[in-house]
């Protein structure tokens, strides 16, 4: 095609921008504020070099929260990855009122993170409706927000509750390529519901499986509204992930070196789960 | 069918659960003065129904602006996010220069940046540029709208849709005498209207919900925007949930109904992976 030659640069040069102020040069930025101690003043930081990673992999509260961000991701993702490929098989089998269900099953993700966990929060209230039923069940009520025990996995529901209708989309779109006739020839054998799910289902769609294990893994790392709103990572640090940790270290205490370390680890680990995400499963989508 | 009814079992329970905690808050937001909304066994149907609790609200919160800036930080997050994207995606899907590898690498490398893990920088950036609402309200809403207005999501979306396209279409408006501007504005962007959409209704619920980064940046609370505001309620009213409930429900209708009026986007199947995580 005949074009001035610097055509696609001025095309790419508004995005470039953008993505260079706030995407390149903050990437770059947080590895070097990982490097400065702003403790001592926070207008003439001091270069220590590797003194907030030493002091982060002495910090038993770091060890705590990074362990309870992998508990996250162990609890949400299993369950993320399962019941909604679950639902999505009931779905798609032209059930009636499936467009009712897609609905009200995909209304949590529309709505406002902040105000499901208001709801949430309502409904674990020591006197609140989920206790009602503990109490039902004969058990004492639970202190869902305010007992350590409790708070990391009370908040874990919120998030898995959010995101079932938005992976179950995800599946549905999948097993709509998945061949009529081989469910066909399936009924023909004979074959279970289980058996014909696990035999035809289960193998076609092995992609979305993987593909959904990573983007949930990628987002269980990133969580921060729920427990924002519902605990404060609370009680006792009880319910705290490393993005929560994060941000508290960076803007509540001001110990932006800190909070710059602890930032690399998580870009470290994000950026490996999108890494194999991106090579493995969306490489037609980003046209590789 | 025994299996149709199980079906319908499993799912009219699933519904139940997705519904249930916005039913809960909707019935609690009805609940007058003289009923307790601790009952055992709990009623999903207000005994003593008022309207009070909403006129409680509206009198202390203003929604109105909240939903104002909200709508104003959105469009502008989606006008942006439309023209960026779709100017970046153009070269990268229909022209040959030096550096095209380099460019798309590096866009791609974005998606793997999570914005949780440069927040603080990009704080400190935005703050450099006065692009705060101490400002006034047009740099507090530019701080609300530039770290999100191109993402790499939407270039690649773009890409797509103009390699759909067939060449010669390009090529006769080039033998017209367009230049690359005009084929890109006149010839190619009237024919991926329906990726724009896609694009811009994703882009807009995610900003619409965004709530980490106003709730960084903001310090004045006549530039909240609704799931700042929200989460302010809890201070607000402190335990006053009936207060709570109200506010919390009049900040979910427009979202709602934006979801029932555009819900074929979001239920056809066909735009999965679409919203940011």
């Amino acid at each position: 095609m005949r074009m001035k030659s610097y055509a696609p640069y001025l095309f790419l040069a508004p995005a470039g921008l953008v993505l260079t102020v706030f995407f390149f040069l903050p990437f770059f930025q947080t590895v070097g504020l990982s490097f400065l101690d702003y403790t001592r003043s926070i207008y003439s930081p001091d270069f220590v070099w590797f003194k907030n990673y030493a002091q982060m992999f002495a910090d038993p509260v770091f060890w705590q929260v990074l362990g309870q961000t992998f508990v996250y991701l162990f609890v949400a993702v299993p369950v993320l990855v399962i019941v909604p490929l679950f639902l999505a098989v009931l779905i798609n089998q032209k059930i009636r009122g499936q467009t009712v269900y897609k609905i009200l099953i995909y209304l949590p993700v529309i709505v406002s993170i902040v105000v499901a966990a208001i709801a949430f929060k309502w409904l674990y209230a020591q006197a609140g409706v989920i206790n009602y039923f503990v109490q039902l069940a004969g058990l004492n009520p639970i202190g869902w927000l305010t007992d350590p025990r409790w708070s990391l996995i009370s908040v874990i529901i919120v998030t898995i509750w959010k995101g079932i209708g938005y992976y179950m989309m995800i599946y549905l779109a999948a097993l709509m390529s998945v061949p009529r006739e081989l469910y066909e020839a399936a009924d023909i054998d004979g074959a279970s519901f289980l058996r014909k799910h696990l035999t035809v289902t289960i193998p076609h769609i092995m992609p979305t499986i993987a593909l959904v294990t990573t983007i949930s893994a990628i987002s269980a790392m990133k969580v921060f509204a729920e427990i924002y709103v519902m605990t404060k990572g609370g009680p006792l640090n009880s319910s705290k992930t490393i993005v929560y940790y994060i941000y508290e270290r960076a803007f509540e205490n001001l110990d932006l070196g800190y909070s710059s370390a602890m930032a690399v680890v998580l870009l470290v680990i994000v950026m490996a789960f999108s890494f194999v995400n991106i090579y493995c499963f969306e490489r037609k989508k980003y046209g590789l | 069918m025994g299996g149709k009814w199980f079906a319908h079992i499993i799912l009219i329970f699933v519904s139940l659960l997705s519904v249930f905690p916005f039913l809960w808050l909707l019935s609690t937001s009805f609940k007058g003065i003289s009923e307790n909304i601790f009952a055992y066994p709990p009623q999903l149907f207000p005994v003593d129904w008022t309207l009070g609790n909403y006129a409680g609200v509206w009198r202390r919160v203003d929604f109105i602006r909240y939903f104002v800036n909200s709508m104003v930080v959105a469009g502008g997050t989606v006008a942006l996010n439309l023209i960026l994207s779709s100017l970046a995606a153009y070269p990268l899907a229909r022209m040959e220069f030096k550096g095209r590898k380099i460019a798309f690498f590096a866009i791609l490398a974005t998606i793997m940046i999570p914005f949780q893990a440069i927040m603080l920088p990009v704080y400190l950036i935005t703050l450099k540029l006065n692009l705060v609402d101490n400002f006034g309200a047009g740099p507090g809403f530019l701080g609300l709208i530039l770290p999100f207005a191109v993402s790499a999501f939407g270039i690649f979306l773009m890409r797509q849709a103009f390699l759909s396209i067939p060449r010669e279409l390009e090529e006769a408006a080039i033998i017209d005498g367009c230049n690359a501007f005009q084929v890109f504005w006149q010839v190619l962007m009237p024919m991926v209207k329906p990726t724009l959409a896609v694009l811009a209704i994703f882009t807009f619920i995610g900003s619409w919900g965004e709530f980490l980064w106003p709730s960084i940046v903001l310090t004045q609370e006549s530039m909240y925007t609704l799931p700042v505001g929200v989460n302010n309620l809890q201070g607000t009213f402190s335990s006053n949930w009936r207060f709570i409930a109200a506010g919390s429900v009049l900040a979910t209708i427009p979202i709602i109904i934006f979801f029932l009026s555009l819900q074929r986007y979001f239920i056809s199947g066909e735009n999965d992976g679409a919203i940011k995580g």
